[in-house]
């Protein structure tokens, strides 16, 4: 296995509605932060990989004009997935691994707010038993929460008090869209949106961008006075029928942090849209109490479809620059109620 | 099994999802000039190639383009397609001519109709202009300009134009 190092992160202000700059605009800044940042000279990036969905736009082939934000003369070698960032960096790893290239940039955008997300990612549910009965993901999520509830000691409390503790932590990260102190017992006096949901137990709804640069051994050395080093990276998929599956747990994200060795971890950014996800991802991947969890505020407190996956594993990234973490965990999930999940796990020199 | 229980071979489930467009930036300018009438694309400051209509980046360069250059409204046809075949929400007599029209001063070219003209007469090289449609009507779209008409000046050489197929 060729070492492979993180050398940059970069990304948008999360925003409820970006509507003055479309994709490409949105990305330039973060692609020229990326590259500028990471130390590989633009000409020697040997491989771009995207992640983001035609549906959020309503445009077929949305991601092909997101090239434009790349400059692509000389030609590139670019690829693309209908998936979250994560899932390109994970193609970007496997390029490297296969020792096609020495390094890669992955950028990942995702506007909701030319649409309705809810009934977007409605379209993502199997088109025969599900898709035709509108359930939306923040109703499946609501039946996720209650199954967790009803099978262990688990309380709306704890969630409420996720809830506002990645807010609070959210209010240090510029980035973040919901941020601020918010008081648990108020949380809880509020009414229920989805039962057993509450409005702060679910995301806001966003639009962002994200770019990373990663480079293998030497080129990530003398590129990165300090690369984080993706000392495992691995994704695993359960059923798309939710009936097959026990929502309480996440027996996907389990394996992935088994096979990634998601172990001895400081800081782990978890993509846990709703609360009670938080929940069942500490407890799929055995974070003690002394484990930091998502000290940018997750994307309880920013979730660009598409982005929030790449950015918590960009949010790792960091906190093994900043010196908070010597080994940090990025996860990544996909599909409703957690279906699919990405474990990464960086490490500093 | 009895004849009241066919297998069931196909479902149709419909579904519809309405968005909110938005052009950006540079292309919410370029339609601004539309409305007033002006061809307006964006130069890039590396490679000064012009783009029309622009989206706010070089995708040779990967830079943000921001000059503003006025272009056309003559062209050159630089590859074209006589279409001979009815079309769904196309109301055209047939048959007529889509073309690849380089507005002067734009180095990339576009796709419009080609009218006043008999479809055997159009060749690459051959110079156009545009046909907008009444000012009243103006509004911030490109069907602003309805079509091109040839105009009375010589072919542009092959090579002047190869660049832009």
């Amino acid at each position: 296995m060729r070492d492979v190092a993180v050398v940059s992160f970069a990304q948008t202000k999360n925003v409820r509605r970006e509507n003055r700059r479309n994709e490409v605009e949105m990305l330039i800044p973060v692609v020229q932060e990326a590259i500028e940042n990471g130390g590989v000279p633009k000409d020697e990036i040997g491989f771009y990989c995207s992640g983001s969905t035609d549906y959020l736009a309503g445009q077929s082939f949305s991601f092909v004009m997101a090239v434009d934000a790349l400059g692509a003369w000389p030609p590139i070698a670019e690829s693309h997935v209908e998936m979250d960032g994560a899932w390109a960096l994970y193609e970007a790893w496997i390029k490297i691994q296969c020792g096609e290239t020495d390094s890669a940039l992955i950028f990942s955008f995702g506007r909701s707010s030319p649409g309705v997300v809810r009934e977007t990612l409605t379209l993502q549910l199997d088109p025969y038993t599900l898709a035709p009965l509108g359930a939306d993901p923040v109703c499946l999520a609501a039946l996720q929460a209650r199954a967790l509830l009803d099978s262990s000691d688990h309380s709306e409390r704890e969630m409420a008090e996720i809830a506002a503790r990645n807010r609070a932590d959210a209010k240090s990260n510029p980035y973040a869209q919901l941020t601020g102190d918010f008081d648990v017992d108020q949380l809880l006096a509020e009414p229920y949106f989805v039962s057993p949901l509450r409005k702060h137990d679910c995301p806001p709804i966003s639009d962002g961008a994200t770019a990373m640069v990663i480079a293998a051994d030497d080129v990530a050395r003398k590129a990165s006075k300090k690369p984080a080093w993706i000392r495992g990276i691995d994704h695993r998929i359960e059923s798309h029928q939710l009936g097959l599956r026990d929502l309480a747990k996440s027996t996907s994200t389990s394996l992935a942090g088994e096979k990634a060795g998601a172990v001895d971890i400081d800081v782990a950014e978890l993509h846990a849209p709703f609360s009670h996800q938080e929940l069942i991802l500490r407890d799929a991947l055995n974070l003690g109490d002394d484990v930091k969890v998502n000290p940018s505020g997750g994307a309880l407190a920013a979730n660009s479809v598409m982005v929030a996956g790449l950015t918590r594993i960009g949010e790792a990234a960091n906190a093994i620059w900043n010196g908070d973490a010597r080994r940090a965990l990025g996860h990544a999930t996909s599909g409703p109620c957690l279906q699919q999940n990405l474990v990464c796990v960086l490490e500093g020199e | 099994m009895s004849e009241e229980k066919q297998p069931i071979k196909s479902i149709v489930t419909p579904s519809r999802l309405e968005y909110d467009f938005t052009p950006g930036i540079a292309t919410a300018r370029f339609l601004r000039h539309m409305e007033q009438g002006r061809i307006v694309g964006q130069r890039c400051t590396e490679c000064t190639k012009v783009y029309i209509p622009a989206r706010g980046s070089c995708p040779r360069c990967g830079v943000e383009t921001q000059e503003e250059v006025e272009v056309g409204p003559k062209g050159t046809v630089t590859t074209f397609c006589v279409v001979r075949v009815p079309s769904e929400n196309i109301d055209l007599t047939l048959p007529y001519t889509a073309a690849h029209i380089l507005l002067d001063g734009a180095d990339i070219p576009f796709f419009a109709l080609i009218q006043e003209c008999d479809v055997a007469d159009v060749r690459m090289g051959m110079r156009v202009e545009a046909v907008w449609a009444p000012e009243a009507e103006w509004g911030p779209t490109f069907e602003n300009i309805r079509y091109f008409r040839p105009i009375d000046e010589a072919d542009v050489p092959f090579d002047d134009f190869k660049e832009h197929l």
